[in-house]
């Protein structure tokens, strides 16, 4: 047991939080700006794009890779720090999908040519990423995929629809998993994982506003769309194992329990001075302190199995979807911190919190969606966690 | 950061497991619940030939091991719902002698309670069953070089088969409760003392002690006058973090006869546990004992660090209650009727997983802890 960082990693972090201190957007910091809502501000793009290679010069997006790679073989604790203290200073300029989903499963499944080519681009902060999983009939049950790539030479040609595609309209490559054997049973070994230049012809993205008003997510159409037999990771038909790694680390990187903890501060500290923190409210308060370390641990743990080259499992799972959950009680705390105030938007002269409050209350229903919806986090804790059978 | 147990720490769990298994069967835990004494001298006698009574003690003074490898321990015995004096003699009784004793009261009481001699248990609570200073007030008046012990003291667990008890009281006038509070060891036949035993929901064994013109020599106090509260703060923050492991097994135990159940049980043809709605139950359940795990290993790691521990042990106590809490409920929901009888064995669980949630400060206490940071 031990619960504590060594001191190298404890200087990271002082390393990190030093340079935030004089480098993070301070309109962003002032707002309390947070990860997952952030990307509604007019300027976020050059924002996150002009910290992202800030990070990426610093070689910190990259730190936890093998040498060979541009990394330094640290730990990935390095990643959690850097993650944590960029939350902690409401800092953009981290790439969620491509240095925290796309570089891992690239350095797990990708081909030495894939490796070099995408992963410099990752490590640099210059490259954005979006993947395209879902579609409009299949969002958790990933096998029953049906966009579809047809052989064609030396390339697959891609027709469909993707949906729910996060930074769809500002990345410049895309994670795609589409069908490419529709006779063939169990569905699953019909997937293919390609790497698609956002570029290419044919591509259309749309935009779809969330309930909070925020353009996070689209849809994205596939016409025609021709890509390279050497963009395909992992082989052909075997797309479904490469996803299952990117979802294995989707629900390891995140950040939702930093983000939790560093709103909560942000609210008590509001509640402090506006003298809001009755009998009731403080005893909210503490509770949810408590939920915030559990929810810190359990990420921890999935970091320590990582650092010792185990892979998590159901662990996974758990401590994201615990974070997530966490993430939005501590919203709706808010809501209720706040009361009548909590409903006024940033262009209510009485706001308080710039309208921080409804912002992260009305996007934190998709918490439970995202990366995975809650009922399939538990479907897989109880199912890989405990064993319980399966009924289908 | 580092999740694992060590290499004794796994010696000690699986010794303690493979032992509790083998001797306190559910039959076993059936009869000690509805005994009085609530524990077999043959079974005390074993714990001490197995080192478990010297646990945390110094090596000096006959013992084994550390803080965190009781922890292990009591996980265990929290998994076999085992009633006994463990938690009053090696929890209680020899961390206070350890905090606060001298190195005379150490080498006179610690040897006797690792080889299994001595049970020793703490009367702290009072009728405002409070863990803080205030609480106290029982008065202990000196003369000459005695003292006077009067007063009453409430949730005394195995007080009727210890053979000392340590007891808080008030000696000085200081305005600030803290500073006025200080501790003795009391031979439980010292004229004056008397028991009553508590029925209690669960089969912990808990009593009123009445202390009337209880007369202890100047040697009994442990630690120094008046400057004893800082000393049972310490005593706490172990005795609620143990508290917390004892509840991990607890809720860990209840959790695997729930898992072994919804594999067995077939309704509409499937097992139960095929259904979503007992999956996601039992998922939330397995959280809530990770989480839980975690929670009081990181409180338990820095008290065995020497590290401030209050916010932890806060967070411990207050998140780990809680979450047992639901784990019981959920384990009688997934087992149905059966769950309620008195036949089955859950009860038992659920019980004790009461009294420790209670015990050294309920959850809203450490809720008031928390938010002081």
């Amino acid at each position: 047991m031990d619960f504590t960082f060594t001191p190298e990693e404890e200087a990271f972090r002082s390393e990190v939080a030093e340079f935030l201190e004089k480098d993070v957007p301070q309109e962003y910091r002032e707002k309390r700006l947070t990860f997952f809502d952030m990307s509604a501000q007019h300027d976020w793009i050059k924002v996150h794009r002009a910290m992202a290679e800030k990070l990426g010069a610093k070689g910190w997006l990259s730190r936890h890779w093998p040498k060979e790679y541009g990394g330094q073989d640290a730990s990935p604790f390095y990643r959690l720090i850097l993650r944590e203290e960029l939350s902690r200073y409401h800092s953009p300029g981290y790439d969620s999908i491509g240095a925290g989903i796309v570089a891992p499963a690239l350095l797990l499944k990708g081909s030495e040519e894939q490796k070099k080519q995408h992963l410099p681009g990752i490590a640099s902060g210059k490259v954005m990423w979006c993947e395209t999983l879902s579609e409009p009939g299949h969002g958790s049950d990933l096998a029953s995929i049906e966009v579809f790539a047809r052989e064609d030479a030396d390339c697959f040609n891609i027709n469909g629809q993707k949906i729910w595609t996060t930074n769809g309209h500002f990345a410049d490559w895309n994670a795609l998993v589409v069908r490419t054997d529709r006779e063939v049973t169990p569905k699953y070994r019909g997937l293919t994982f390609f790497l698609v230049d956002m570029k290419t012809p044919g591509i259309t993205v749309n935009p779809i506003i969330n309930m909070a008003g925020h353009h996070e997510f689209n849809e994205v159409f596939f016409d025609d769309v021709r890509v390279p037999k050497e963009n395909i990771v992992g082989g052909l038909n075997k797309g479904f194992y490469v996803v299952m790694s990117l979802l294995d680390y989707e629900r390891t990187s995140d950040t939702a329990y930093a983000v939790a903890g560093t709103y909560l501060e942000d609210l008590a500290e509001y509640a402090r001075d506006n003298n809001l923190l009755n009998l009731i409210m403080v005893n909210r308060l503490a509770q949810m302190k408590a939920d915030c370390e559990v929810a810190r641990l359990l990420h921890y743990r999935v970091t320590w199995m990582q650092s010792q080259g185990m892979v998590p499992n159901y662990e996974s799972a758990m401590s994201k979807m615990y974070g997530f959950e966490l993430l939005q009680r501590v919203s709706e705390f808010g809501m209720e911190l706040l009361g009548q105030y909590s409903q006024l938007t940033e262009e209510s002269a009485r706001v308080p919190m710039y309208g921080r409050i409804p912002s992260c209350y009305l996007r934190s229903f998709g918490h439970s969606l995202e990366q995975g919806t809650s009922e399939i986090d538990r479907d897989v804790i109880a199912q890989r966690g405990l064993g319980l059978p399966r009924l289908r | 950061m580092d999740f694992a147990l060590n290499e004794q720490q796994e010696m000690m769990q699986t010794l303690a497991r493979d032992f509790l298994t083998g001797e306190y069967t559910d039959k076993v835990l059936r009869a000690m619940a509805g005994d009085e004494k609530g524990y077999t001298p043959e079974l005390w006698k074993k714990l001490a030939e197995m080192n478990l009574l010297g646990l945390s003690i110094p090596e000096d003074y006959g013992g084994i091991g550390d803080f965190l490898d009781l922890i292990v321990v009591l996980e265990e015995m929290g998994r076999a719902c085992f009633i006994s004096p463990f938690f009053s003699t090696v929890v209680l009784g020899a961390s206070s002698i350890i905090e606060a004793g001298s190195d005379e009261q150490k080498q006179k009481f610690l040897p006797d309670i690792s080889e299994g001699k001595t049970i020793i248990t703490l009367a702290l609570a009072e009728e405002s069953a409070k863990y803080t200073p205030d609480a106290i007030q029982t008065k202990a008046t000196q003369q000459g070089d005695d003292f006077v012990i009067n007063g009453v003291k409430l949730f005394v667990t195995d007080a009727h088969v210890s053979d000392y008890l340590i007891c808080a009281a008030m000696t000085g006038e200081a305005e600030n409760p803290r500073e006025r509070i200080s501790l003795f060891i009391v031979d439980i036949n010292t004229p004056g003392v008397s028991c009553k035993s508590l029925k209690t929901i669960s089969g912990d064994k808990q009593a009123e002690v009445t202390f009337d013109d209880v007369r202890v020599s100047g040697d009994s106090v442990l630690g120094e006058i008046d400057k004893g509260w800082p000393y049972a703060e310490k005593i706490l923050q172990k005795a609620n973090v143990a508290r917390c492991a004892e509840m991990v097994g607890l809720a860990q135990q209840a959790l695997n006869i729930t898992r072994d159940y919804t594999k067995e049980r077939i309704a509409f043809g499937h097992p139960i546990g095929a259904f979503q709605s007992v999956q996601h139950r039992c998922a939330d359940m397995l959280i809530d004992i990770d989480g839980s795990r975690f929670a009081t290993h990181q409180a338990a790691w820095r008290i065995n660090k020497g590290l401030p521990a209050a916010r932890e042990v806060a967070i411990a106590k207050a998140w780990v209650s809680q979450a047992c809490r639901r784990v019981m409920n959920s384990a009688h929901q997934v087992h149905g009727a059966i769950g309620f009888t008195e036949d089955h064995i859950l009860h038992y669980y659920t019980k004790k997983a009461r009294a420790s949630e209670f015990s050294f400060g309920d959850v809203n206490h450490h809720l008031e802890q928390i938010s002081e940071f």
